[in-house]
């Protein structure tokens, strides 16, 4: 089934991309030509149904879509309320939903007439997302990694290899992914002419949030038509992991007019009083960085801090302005689920439905259990399975080790 | 007359405008080389704020920031020490050149606060374009601080009308795409370029980004109305760093400097008539 091209896409951000206060374009002058001509031709892209049916057909052909909706029946009754179902996106090709927003931009930058890739990758995820459909395409391609992220994952960095790219590691900064945005978008600056930069997340300067969220409200857009057609209703909560936030917006996007509560797992690491975390809308304050007024966490004098958690996917310092503009407005609600929840999670989901989640997508699962156990049976929840966990399964085992060791220990 | 209109002006030579990073290698040394740019006859200052994600700097300026950081150097910090810089005989004019987020955590009248009191007259927010600076700009107005605005290759004639419009100082166009940094040679658009924003603005324009050479000052020569040199500069505050923050070595080291300078760019006096040095 190839879905019908969506002709309707509201644009909620004004000309200068704002969603209330938050988003905007904070850029040198030197990115401004390549923002401006990207906004307009992806806003020609978007309306255009040839565009909108190349998109569809490729995510149908090539990444399997669309993706199911799967019923936890064992996992609903353990957790003793609300009935979960999972929205399946670590059922895409190359196994999280990174692929549908690396389809839209790299069709995007074809139409637009760009020759090289670009992108930035923490964990490894994007960059490999974008390395395959660079692959696809026939596009070379390069992928800004933190070197201590190359160093740390080093699997997925082989794996880019392999799909042809060329892997950058960046030394500056902290050589986190934090600094390998930065280092992207300075490489973007001098070479906008031919290149076109791949941004993972719904985050970044206008017009990247809404890009990304239009790239990615496939999500939100089938699980709420497979949801209707399993239960008959709408879910009662939707909930998603936010770190900067891309498959939450493509979830919530779909249930903003609805009567469905909004939930956003952020990291809370080691707990939000440890100083490591990346919660962000929970621990954070109001600030600019790469190229967005978001909430960020930052010192008292503006300087952006590292953030931490177990999930590589979830370690980052800001948050998409969309996201902000929801939590400012209360429309969605978002919460903090630390690395020992998002692990019981993990294991919870790996046992009782044959289903190994990503870390990131467990803090999702961990609040949407959290949720449920407080609501009727009759009702039920919507989470984003936004990725699977082989990727995770070294850390997973390392982490739950110590957890056991430790555990003997107090005994 | 504020110190622009006494000091960069569309009739003098060739104007210099060195850019520093404040509290790199420390807080004396930055006061001290602010006072050696203008002995190596820089007409105006721009002292800039270190910050944790300078997106529009190359490895040069990163790394200072990252020294400055190390030193707890912050934005109100940098100008109060300019009111320092004051007190040693410094009399151009001071820009503080800071990302968005210090400006924005500092607060806007804490800003301008300890702008007037510690004599600095521009401010340049490189990581604010045009389009999100009109509250910005209108408060600078109010506050009688110079706001400069960047332009590059890139911006069209409609933007650049608007950005010249409301521009003040002089107007900053960055040489090339891509980040601060050393280069050997201009790309061939910037005459075109730098005509342009000749026809779309009656404020001396300068050069800047890549600036490292005597040849390329030669070439903006009649096209451009002055120089923005920082990596370069920063470079060789970096080769000095440690006799740099020593009181006894410091003043031995700056005179090294300004040798320094002055055999890669000339002083405004040598630009001047550059067939001496052919």
């Amino acid at each position: 089934m190839i879905r019908q091209p969506q002709l309707e896409v509201k644009f909620r951000t004004d000309e200068t991309g704002r969603y209330g206060d938050f988003g905007g374009r904070y850029v040198p002058e030197t990115m401004m030509h390549a923002l401006l001509e990207l906004e307009q031709g992806f806003k020609e892209a978007i309306t255009d149904p040839a565009f909108l049916n190349d998109y569809h057909k490729i995510l149908h052909d090539y990444s399997g879509r669309p993706t199911p909706v799967t019923y936890c029946r064992r996992l609903s009754e353990a957790v003793g309320g609300a009935q979960i179902y999972l929205k399946r996106e670590d059922l895409n090709h190359t196994g999280a939903h990174k692929i549908n927003n690396a389809v839209g931009q790299a069709l995007l930058a074809k139409r637009m007439g760009k020759k090289k890739l670009i992108a930035e990758t923490g964990a490894g995820q994007h960059g490999v997302a974008t390395a395959t459909i660079a692959a696809y395409f026939g596009m070379p391609c390069k992928i800004f990694m933190g070197a201590v992220d190359v160093e740390r994952q080093a699997l997925n960095v082989f794996r880019m290899k392999l799909l042809g790219a060329e892997v950058v590691p960046v030394s500056s900064g902290n050589g986190t992914l934090k600094d390998a945005v930065n280092e992207v978008l300075r490489y973007w600056a001098a070479h906008i002419e031919d290149t076109a930069y791949i941004d993972g997340s719904a985050v970044g300067p206008h017009p990247y949030p809404m890009i990304v969220r239009d790239f990615q409200r496939i999500i939100g857009d089938e699980a709420r038509e497979q949801i209707l057609q399993q239960t008959g209703k709408l879910p009662d909560a939707a909930v998603a992991c936010v770190g900067g936030g891309s498959n939450s917006i493509g979830l919530f996007t779909a249930f903003l007019d609805d009567p469905v509560q909004l939930y956003g797992a952020e990291a809370g690491g080691k707990g939000t009083d440890s100083g490591q975390h990346a919660a962000t809308l929970t621990k954070g304050s109001v600030g600019i960085v790469h190229g967005m007024k978001t909430y960020l966490l930052q010192d008292a004098s503006g300087q952006i801090t590292e953030p931490y958690s177990i999930s590589a996917g979830l370690d980052y310092p800001g948050i998409g302005p969309e996201h902000a503009y929801l939590f400012k407005t209360g429309r969605a609600i978002y919460q903090a689920i630390t690395d020992d929840e998002a692990l019981d999670a993990l294991v919870r989901l790996s046992k009782l439905e044959g289903i190994l989640p990503a870390l990131e997508s467990a803090h999702g699962l961990a609040l949407a259990m959290k949720i449920a156990a407080k609501m009727k049976s009759a009702q039920s929840v919507l989470v984003c399975l936004s990725g699977r966990g082989d990727k995770d399964v070294r850390t997973v085992l390392h982490a739950l080790k110590k957890d056991n060791s430790e555990g003997s220990d107090a005994q | 007359m504020n110190r622009f209109e006494q000091y960069v002006q569309r009739d003098h030579d060739m104007l210099f405008i060195p850019f520093i990073v404040a509290g790199d290698p420390n807080e004396e040394a930055t006061v001290d080389l602010a006072l050696t740019m203008q002995a190596s006859g820089a007409r105006a200052l721009e002292l800039g704020i270190p910050y944790s994600d300078p997106l529009a700097d190359g490895p040069v300026i990163q790394r200072a920031s990252k020294r400055a950081l190390a030193g707890g150097m912050t934005l109100r910090r940098a100008m109060r020490l300019v009111e320092t810089m004051r007190q040693k005989g410094l009399n151009i004019p001071v820009v503080i050149f800071t990302y968005a987020n210090p400006l924005l955590q500092l607060g806007l009248d804490t800003f301008f606060h300890e702008a007037a009191a510690n004599g600095i007259d521009g401010l340049l927010v490189p990581d604010i374009p045009y389009e999100e600076s009109h509250s910005l700009a209108q408060r600078c107005a109010q506050e009688n601080i110079c706001l400069i605005s960047l332009v590059a290759p890139t911006t069209s004639d409609e933007r650049l009308a608007k950005i010249c419009a409301s521009a003040q100082g002089f107007i900053y166009c960055v040489s090339s795409l891509g980040v601060t940094g050393v280069r050997k040679k201009f790309h061939p658009d910037i005459f075109p370029f730098l005509e342009r924003v000749r026809r779309a603005s009656s404020l001396p324009i300068a050069v800047g980004f890549g600036i490292s050479s005597r040849e390329q000052i030669v070439e903006l020569k009649g096209v451009a109305d002055g120089f923005i040199v920082g990596s370069a500069i920063v470079s060789e505050i970096e080769k000095r760093a440690d006799p740099l923050k020593i009181a006894a070595s410091r003043a031995a080291t700056l005179d090294e400097i300004k040798q320094a300078l002055l055999k890669k760019f000339g002083t405004q006096a040598e630009t001047a008539v550059p067939t001496h040095h052919a």
